[in-house]
C-alpha cells in the first residue's frame, strides 16, 4: 500500500506478474459448501493462500433482545483472524481492522439477504481466517455468501467479491499479498452479479479518474468469475452425490 | 442513531418526496455542501489544531508531535496516526465506553484518506534511522453531530496538519534532544474527502443527519491535489451501479478542488 521500495519485479516486460499470473487472471479459487455439521450453513474457501471458514446461524432469536427489530431481521457478522493466520502471531482479540472489515462485509451482504421476511430474528455470519493472504476480505465475503445460501436463507442474489488494483502503473485483477505491500493501489469490490450492484467498495492508493473506472470494471469481471465458482460449489453440494471440490 | 421508528419512516418519505421534486430537506442543491468554517490554532498547547464546522457538525482536531520508536519494518519513515471519537456531549445517543463499529470505521476512514494521499512526507520525519522517528498524532473529537462526520473530521485533521508547527530533534547520546527551532510539517498534497449519500435513486453530497439516518448507501471518495483518487469507502446497506460510482468519482474530483481552496486558505 505504501509503494515501498522493493527489488521484486511486480510486472515483467511480457505482462507477467510476480506470481506468474497475467494481469486479468485471478489466483486459484476453491470453494466447498456445507463443511460444518452444526452451523445452518457453511462454506470453506481457498483463494490463493487464503484459507477461510464461514458459518451461518439463523434466522434465530436475538440475544441481547434489545437488538431485535420488529420490522426486519438483522444481520450480524464477525470477521476474525486466528493468531496463527499471519507471519507474526496476531493477538486473538478483535482488532480495529477486524471490526471495520466485519462491518463492511455485513453491509455488503445485507442487500442480498431478504431479512425483512424474518422480523425479530438475527442471522449470524461467522468468518474465521485460518490463513491470511492478500484479499482476505473478498475471499471471506465469497465464503460468507455461499454459507448464507447453504443455510437456505432467501437471497435476492449472491454477493461475489474480488479485488482489483494498480501495480507498476497497470490495472490488475486480484492483488496478492506482495502486490498489496509493494503495489500502488488495492480496491476490494463486492458485487451482486444479477442485480448488477456494487455492495462493497474500498480503495487504498492513488489512481486517476480513468484508472478508477477501469479498476472497478476489472474487479467486476473478477467477481463474475468468482460467481461461477460459488454456483458450482452449491450445485456440487445439492445436485451431485459425489464429494468433489469445486475448482 | 439507527433505531428505525415511525417518525423515521415519515421523515424518509418526506425526504424522498422532496428529492423526487429536485429538492433537499434543508434547501441545498444535490451537489452543494453546507457552509464549512475552519479556525486553526485553537489549542495552543497542541502543535497543530483546528475547529471545523460543517453545517451543524462540529469537530476539534489537535495534533501532537513527539519522538517515537519507528514501526519495525519501516525504520526509515516517521509515524502518522489519525483517530476520531464521538464525545458524549455531541448527541443524546452517544454513550461513554469503548467505540462502536461506526466510530471505529470513521476513525479508520479519516486516517486512510490522509495516509493514502501521502500528504505528510514521512521520510522527512526520521531522527535516527531504525531507532527514533517523529510521530504525528491527529486526534479528532466530535463535539456536535449533524451528519457527515467523515468529511468534518477529515477537514479538521487536514487543516490542523497544514497549520502545525513541528518541533525538531537531533539524536543525542541518550536519545532524541529537543532543538530550539520549529518548522511546518513536510506536506506534499492536500487530501479532500467528499461523502455522498444514495437515497432512493438520488445521490446527494454532504448528507446532514436527517439524510444520514435514512440513506440507502454512502460513499466517501478522497482526492489529492493532482485530482487523483486516493481512498474510497463505501458504506450502508445497499449498493451502487458502475455508472453511479463513475459519477460519484467525478463529483468528488470537482467538489474536492473547491474545498481544497478553502483548506489552503486557512493554512496561510
Amino acid at each position: 500500500m505504501g509503494g515501498r521500495d522493493t527489488e521484486m519485479v511486480l510486472l515483467d516486460e511480457n505482462g507477467i506478474r510476480c506470481d506468474g499470473r497475467k494481469v486479468d487472471e485471478p489466483r486459484r479459487i476453491m470453494i466447498k459448501a456445507g463443511v460444518l455439521k452444526n452451523a445452518d450453513g457453511s462454506a470453506y474457501i481457498e483463494f490463493g493462500d487464503n484459507k477461510i471458514l464461514a458459518g451461518v446461524y439463523g434466522p434465530r432469536d436475538v440475544h441481547p433482545k434489545h437488538m431485535s427489530n420488529a420490522d426486519t431481521g438483522i444481520l450480524r457478522c464477525r470477521y476474525h483472524m486466528e493468531p496463527f493466520s499471519v507471519t507474526e502471531r496476531k493477538n486473538p482479540a478483535p482488532s480495529r481492522r477486524e471490526i471495520e472489515i466485519s462491518k463492511v462485509i455485513k453491509e455488503a451482504l445485507a442487500p442480498a439477504v431478504m431479512l425483512e421476511r424474518f422480523p425479530r430474528t438475527a442471522v449470524d455470519v461467522f468468518i474465521e481466517i485460518l490463513q491470511a493472504d492478500g484479499g482476505s476480505r473478498c475471499a471471506a465475503l465469497d465464503a460468507a455468501s455461499v454459507a448464507l445460501a447453504d443455510a437456505g436463507i432467501p437471497m435476492r442474489d449472491m454477493v461475489s467479491a474480488c479485488a482489483a488494483g494498480k501495480v507498476a502503473d497497470t490495472i490488475v485483477l486480484d492483488v496478492n499479498n506482495e502486490e498489496d505491500q509493494a503495489g500502488q493501489a488495492d480496491m476490494p469490490i463486492g458485487y451482486m452479479p444479477n442485480l448488477n450492484k456494487i455492495t462493497l467498495l474500498q480503495l487504498d492508493g492513488v489512481m486517476s479518474l480513468d484508472e478508477y473506472k477501469k479498476c472497478i470494471e476489472t474487479g467486476i469481471a473478477g467477481c463474475k468469475l468468482v460467481y461461477e465458482i460459488q454456483k458450482k460449489a452449491l450445485m456440487e453440494k445439492y445436485f451431485s452425490n459425489g464429494d468433489g471440490d469445486s475448482e | 442513531m439507527t433505531v428505525f421508528t415511525a417518525m423515521d419512516e415519515l421523515k424518509r418519505n418526506h425526504i424522498m418526496e422532496l428529492l423526487e421534486a429536485g429538492k433537499r430537506i434543508d434547501g441545498r442543491a444535490f451537489d452543494e455542501y453546507r457552509p464549512i468554517s475552519i479556525e486553526t490554532g485553537v489549542i495552543p498547547k497542541a502543535n497543530g489544531s483546528a475547529r471545523v464546522r460543517l453545517g451543524d457538525s462540529e469537530v476539534v482536531c489537535g495534533i501532537k508531535i513527539q519522538p517515537d520508536r519507528p514501526f519495525p519494518d519501516v525504520g526509515d519513515k516517521g509515524i502518522f496516526i489519525c483517530t476520531a471519537e464521538l464525545l458524549p456531549l455531541s448527541h443524546p445517543t452517544v454513550e461513554t465506553g469503548p467505540p462502536n463499529e461506526s466510530v471505529i470505521e470513521l476513525a479508520r476512514v479519516v486516517d486512510r484518506g490522509i495516509r493514502e494521499s501521502h500528504m505528510i512526507d514521512l521520510t522527512q520525519l526520521v531522527i535516527k534511522k531504525d531507532v527514533s522517528v517523529v510521530g504525528v498524532f491527529a486526534d479528532n473529537v466530535v463535539v456536535d453531530y449533524d451528519g457527515n462526520l467523515f468529511d468534518a473530521c477529515s477537514y479538521a485533521a487536514t487543516s490542523a496538519a497544514l497549520s502545525a508547527q513541528m518541533p525538531k530533534w537531533e539524536f543525542g547520546e541518550s536519545g532524541p534532544v529537543l532543538l530550539e527551532d520549529t518548522s511546518q510539517l513536510p506536506t506534499t498534497t492536500i487530501p479532500v474527502s467528499v461523502t455522498m449519500a444514495k437515497i432512493g435513486g438520488h445521490i446527494v453530497v454532504d448528507p446532514n443527519s436527517d439524510e444520514w439516518d435514512c440513506m440507502d448507501a454512502r460513499i466517501t471518495i478522497t482526492t489529492d491535489s493532482d485530482q487523483n483518487i486516493c481512498a474510497i469507502q463505501k458504506g450502508g446497506k445497499n449498493g451502487f451501479t458502475l455508472d453511479e460510482l463513475v459519477a460519484c468519482g467525478e463529483t468528488a474530483v470537482r467538489l474536492g478542488a473547491d474545498i481544497r481552496k478553502t483548506l489552503e486558505s486557512v493554512s496561510q
